[in-house]
């Protein structure tokens, strides 16, 4: 198991620049969600109109794992209908049980593949992929 | 005692974790078996499995026995004056909800008061706030000094003649401070209040005499003293056990049943309706014999200065900052290393096979009376020398300079 697999180049400068960090008006769907097992939290704003994602900001306190996660999420989405966003989570969850994964448009996101090796940390990956999820059901 | 000896007790401490000898430092999560722990549940399912308390035959009575048996040394260990005393739980988080649940529901009305403390683990905190909720009771807490000690004046600010019930954990499993509940136990009476303790974290790494502390009820797990997971117990006192209800009917705690009534066994029994954990109870018993042949004063002082190694050699690393008081600590230390989230800590660790606690504890009120939203845990047994720490220590280092080369 080597460090480097996990905490990539890529991941460590989601995680000091994180982006798309910040608060959407408040017309934007809000959600708020919890990893109750390490006290992480996010808080993910959606600008959805017209079956497409607009903006995705989001706050919060985690490790690099689950910060990088949600700046690239909220990277990655924008501009992509519902179905197009939820396919994404998808492919990310494939991501995450090791299926060999490929991200045309955001290739960052490939970088935490790493994370399927360390089994206790999927679920930092995971936290934004599921506020998105969690916001896009909300609307449609 | 000699820790490096009696790690050779302990079959899991030998192996490697990611190319490194494992350092195990979550004894605090659960603690490691040591061989004649292990050995005893294996012996005890080969040779005397059977159901308790109902078998003519051999085997029921040699199953009886040994549970039975493991009640008298868990009653002698605890210094109770009687194994009336001694109800089998789950572990620690049933004993507490036992004693909330059928206690506190029972005496508690509009207007009484619990009184806990920040530091208290969910399992001491969640069932007050079910109690409360149900019966109008207020929830109080003692607030903590800076550092996470409890200073008694405060104790007897907070504690009221309407105070109904103080229930207050002995080592906190966070801030590694030992609190004085014996002292805290005393105002309680004198207010007419009932005094509980949660021992979790206490039982496994000091002498615990209930009688000597004057407390109400006790409660402790097995897995963290060695003992297997699923089983710990309830000590309370006979007249308060007495006046309480079952909380849980069926096999097992009966006495005569009849279409539409029913009579409860008398103590303990009453409180340990269906077929108990008998192989974890034998497990408890073995691990009581372990500690005790080694002893609970020198299990205690090789803590205490493990915990002192270590609080004063991670100190040196700049920008540790460790939670609770240097003094009159059990083993473990709390901590973060600059602003590297615990988890990408704890995961460098692992790397090295040293195994450590990250996130909030259990304790969540108490993260937020710290400022922080989690930390991480090295926590100390019988087993840990001050390699361990020095192992620690080096894998910290490599942290930050990792975690420093990858953000700044």
């Amino acid at each position: 198991m080597q460090l480097d697999d996990l905490y990539r180049r890529v991941i460590m400068d989601h995680y000091k620049n994180p982006r798309n960090r910040g608060t959407l008006s408040e017309e934007a769907v809000t959600v708020n969600l919890n990893n109750p097992t390490c006290g992480d939290r996010i808080q993910l704003q959606l600008e959805l109109e017209e079956g497409i994602v607009k903006q995705a900001r989001f706050t919060g306190e985690g490790c690099s794992i689950s910060l990088s996660s949600a700046s690239m999420m909220t990277d990655a989405v924008r501009g992509k209908t519902y179905d197009q966003a939820i396919e994404m989570a998808e492919k990310f969850s494939s991501l995450m049980k090791g299926e060999p994964v490929e991200f045309e448009e955001y290739e960052d996101l490939e970088a935490l593949s790493g994370v399927n090796k360390f089994p206790a940390r999927i679920k930092c990956a995971t936290l934004a992929w599921n506020a998105l999820r969690k916001g896009i059901d909300s609307k449609s | 005692m000699n820790a490096r000896e009696l790690r050779e007790q302990f079959p899991i401490l030998h192996q490697d974790i990611n190319g490194h000898p494992l350092v195990y430092l979550d004894s605090a999560a659960t603690s490691q078996k040591p061989r004649q722990v292990i050995e005893a549940i294996t012996r005890y399912y080969e040779q005397d499995n059977s159901n308790v308390h109902r078998g003519v035959h051999t085997l029921g009575s040699r199953a009886t026995d040994a549970y039975e048996g493991a009640r008298e040394k868990v009653a002698r260990f605890l210094n109770a004056s009687s194994t009336k005393e001694i109800i089998f739980t789950r572990g620690t988080t049933t004993a507490l909800n036992l004693v909330a649940s059928s206690y506190a529901r029972a005496v508690c009305e509009e207007g009484d008061e619990i009184v806990i403390t920040p530091m208290e683990h969910h399992s001491n905190l969640i069932p007050w706030q079910q109690v409360a909720k149900a019966t109008g009771a207020v929830l109080k807490y003692i607030p903590l000094q800076p550092d996470g000690t409890i200073r008694l004046e405060d104790v007897e600010q907070t504690i009221t003649p309407r105070t109904k019930v103080v229930s207050v954990v002995y080592a906190s499993n966070v801030l590694g401070v030992i609190n004085p509940v014996k002292e805290i136990a005393a105002i309680a009476h004198r207010h007419g209040a009932v005094m509980v303790v949660d021992g979790a974290q206490s039982t496994p790494h000091m002498k615990v005499d209930v009688q000597a502390l004057d407390c109400d009820f006790y409660a402790l797990s097995g897995h963290k003293m060695c003992a297997p997971t699923g089983i710990g117990a309830l000590y309370g006192k006979q007249s308060l056990l007495e006046q309480m209800e079952p909380i849980e009917f069926g096999g097992e705690m009966i006495d005569f049943v009849d279409w539409q009534d029913s009579t409860w066994k008398e103590l303990p029994w009453k409180f340990e309706g269906g077929t108990p954990i008998i192989a974890g109870a034998v497990g408890l018993g073995a691990a009581i014999d372990f500690l005790e042949e080694i002893g609970l004063d020198a299990i205690h002082h090789h803590e205490e200065q493990l915990a002192a190694y270590a609080y004063d050699r991670l100190s040196e690393i700049d920008g540790v900052t460790i939670y609770g008081p240097r003094e009159g600590r059990v083993g473990l230390v709390t901590f973060n290393l600059g602003d590297i989230h615990p988890h990408d800590v704890a995961t460098v660790l692992d790397t090295h096979g040293i195994a450590v606690r990250a996130g909030h504890h259990c304790c969540q009120p108490l993260m937020r009376w710290l400022e922080v939203s989690s930390t991480a845990r090295a926590s100390f047994y019988l087993y840990n020398t001050e390699d361990d720490v020095e192992r620690l220590v080096s894998s910290l280092l490599q942290t930050k300079e990792f975690f420093g080369h990858a953000i700044g």
